[in-house]
């Protein structure tokens, strides 16, 4: 036993398998990606970015009801509402500090109109910090860009929920 | 008017040795991390460049518009001269390393104990760099470097005087034509893997990183330093990687000679061959440097001292026999 290891040792046997194993694993497929060129798949349930959807004929869809500003654990929403001309109740402001956002989706979860989802974007970072204080035109806006996505995944994630 | 005009064809020479060195130690630093990565089966750099090749300009680039942080308590003087002496010193070894056989920019007939004073010296800029920075991890990390690079310098020593026996001359030019008839990797096999083991210990590069432990030492020696004079410390390193490489193909794989002296190899200029050595034994160390486990500091020293120097001692002495039993010395 002890010669055994002892030859194992002086000749470098454990070293030369790792190094045949190493060089055979040189030429199998990479696991990673080009990232900026190409980019990993993401689930229809990815928290990103959030956005505020309207209805097809262009109405928000938020009614302000403020379930997500109170369930918020970061509590990085606020709503401020009146009442429209119509009579309907909307906001006037809607405010997410990105950067007090822990990304949980109990927005979304919570929301009864779907108005505030997460979308699949991860990539909006800034160089200033006053950039990621979201107002509701940058979350409308955010919802106009990404409305196709952001209904696909919905749709998609229904059946699970 | 001479002195001028020899003055001139000097630096002319030397430019024309240390361009291309410095240039590829930047390409060595790509190809290390290429195939690292590869290991791993990462892609590494590919970005900047054709296979991001220029990966290491870049960052030379950032290294050189990025802020120089002197620390307040640090030795000024001793901090900034330390990554100066490690990457002249890197360098200036270049100068006896024989491309081919008139190829040599210093061919003096001492020029393996040159090399060998040379990387002795490199201990210094390290020990420099970690004591001026007045700091408790990079005073740690260079003082194990300095014991690990004296430890191993023993051995290397030791496996040069068995060539040395073998080729009756301290000249690398000399050295390398004696392995004509047969490359001394063959008959002094064993010699061969202990010296590049010790390479490796004494260029500080995994396995025996051990001055740099990422997850002990921060970044060892090299902690408090950044922009430039990081960069010099991190192309000394190379620079000092490159040469070991060529010691190694000099001494043991026959320098510039081909394998065999027949048509396809002898196409092949003579410094293509030492770079292909080179390159080899590099290729080599980037491989050992993905697969090998850091060593702990005990049992480097353990290695150096208890295992790599008896052996080569015995061999020495088993060479010199052997020799003198043979009638096999060199006589001129």
């Amino acid at each position: 036993m002890k010669i055994s290891r002892f030859l194992k040792t002086v000749f470098m046997l454990d070293f030369l398998r790792g190094l045949i194993i190493a060089i055979k694993e040189m030429f199998k497929p990479k696991k990673t990606i080009n990232y900026p060129f190409e980019k990993g798949k993401i689930s229809p349930r990815f928290r990103g970015e959030h956005a505020l959807r309207r209805y097809p004929n262009g109405e928000e869809r938020c009614i302000a009801c403020k379930l997500c500003e109170a369930v918020c654990p970061a509590q990085a929403i606020t709503i401020e509402s009146s009442e429209r001309q119509d009579g309907s109740r909307k906001t006037t402001r809607y405010d997410i500090d990105m950067l007090k956002c822990i990304y949980c989706g109990l927005c979304e979860e919570s929301c009864p109109v779907d108005a505030i989802v997460q979308g699949p974007n991860f990539e909006f970072a800034t160089e200033t910090r006053e950039e990621l204080y979201y107002t509701k035109e940058k979350l409308l806006e955010n919802g106009d860009r990404w409305e196709s996505v952001l209904a696909a995944n919905i749709k998609a994630d229904n059946p699970h929920r | 008017m001479e002195y001028l005009n020899i003055l001139f064809s000097e630096t002319y020479k030397i430019l024309f040795l240390l361009l291309p060195v410095l240039v590829s130690v930047a390409m060595i630093v790509w190809l290390d991390r290429r195939i690292w990565a590869f290991v791993q089966k990462r892609k590494g750099p590919n970005v900047v460049g054709p296979f991001g090749l220029l990966q290491s300009l870049a960052d030379a680039l950032k290294y050189i518009f990025k802020e120089i942080i002197i620390p307040a308590s640090s030795n000024k003087i001793i901090f900034i001269l330390a990554p100066v002496v490690t990457m002249t010193l890197a360098l200036v070894a270049w100068a006896v390393i024989p491309f081919s056989e008139d190829f040599v920019l210093a061919d003096i007939n001492v020029g393996i104990l040159y090399i060998f004073a040379i990387s002795s010296l490199g201990v210094y800029g390290i020990i420099m760099g970690g004591w001026a920075s007045n700091s408790k991890y990079p005073f740690l990390g260079s003082i194990r470097s300095a014991a690990q690079m004296v430890s191993y310098e023993v051995s290397i020593g030791v496996i040069i005087i068995n060539v040395l026996l073998c080729v009756g001359s301290l000249n690398l030019g000399d050295i390398v034509l004696a392995q004509e008839k047969i490359w001394f990797v063959v008959p002094l096999f064993p010699m061969f893997v202990i010296f590049f083991i010790s390479a490796l210990a004494e260029t500080n590069r995994p396995p025996f990183d051990l001055p740099e432990a990422e997850a002990e030492l921060v970044s060892g020696y090299q902690t408090e330093y950044s922009g430039m004079m990081y960069a010099m410390f991190w192309l000394g390193e190379y620079a000092n990687i490159l040469l070991m490489c060529a010691l190694g193909s000099i001494l043991f794989l026959g320098g510039w000679l081909s394998p065999l002296d027949i048509f396809p190899f002898t196409m092949i200029p003579d410094p293509l061959w030492l770079i292909i050595k080179i390159l080899f034994l590099f290729v080599l160390f980037a491989l050992v440097k993905a697969i090998v486990p850091r060593y702990r500091y005990d049992q480097l020293m353990r290695l150096g001292w208890k295992v790599f120097l008896p052996i080569s001692l015995i061999w020495v002495v088993l060479t010199s026999g052997y020799l003198m039993y043979f009638d096999l010395l060199p006589k001129n």
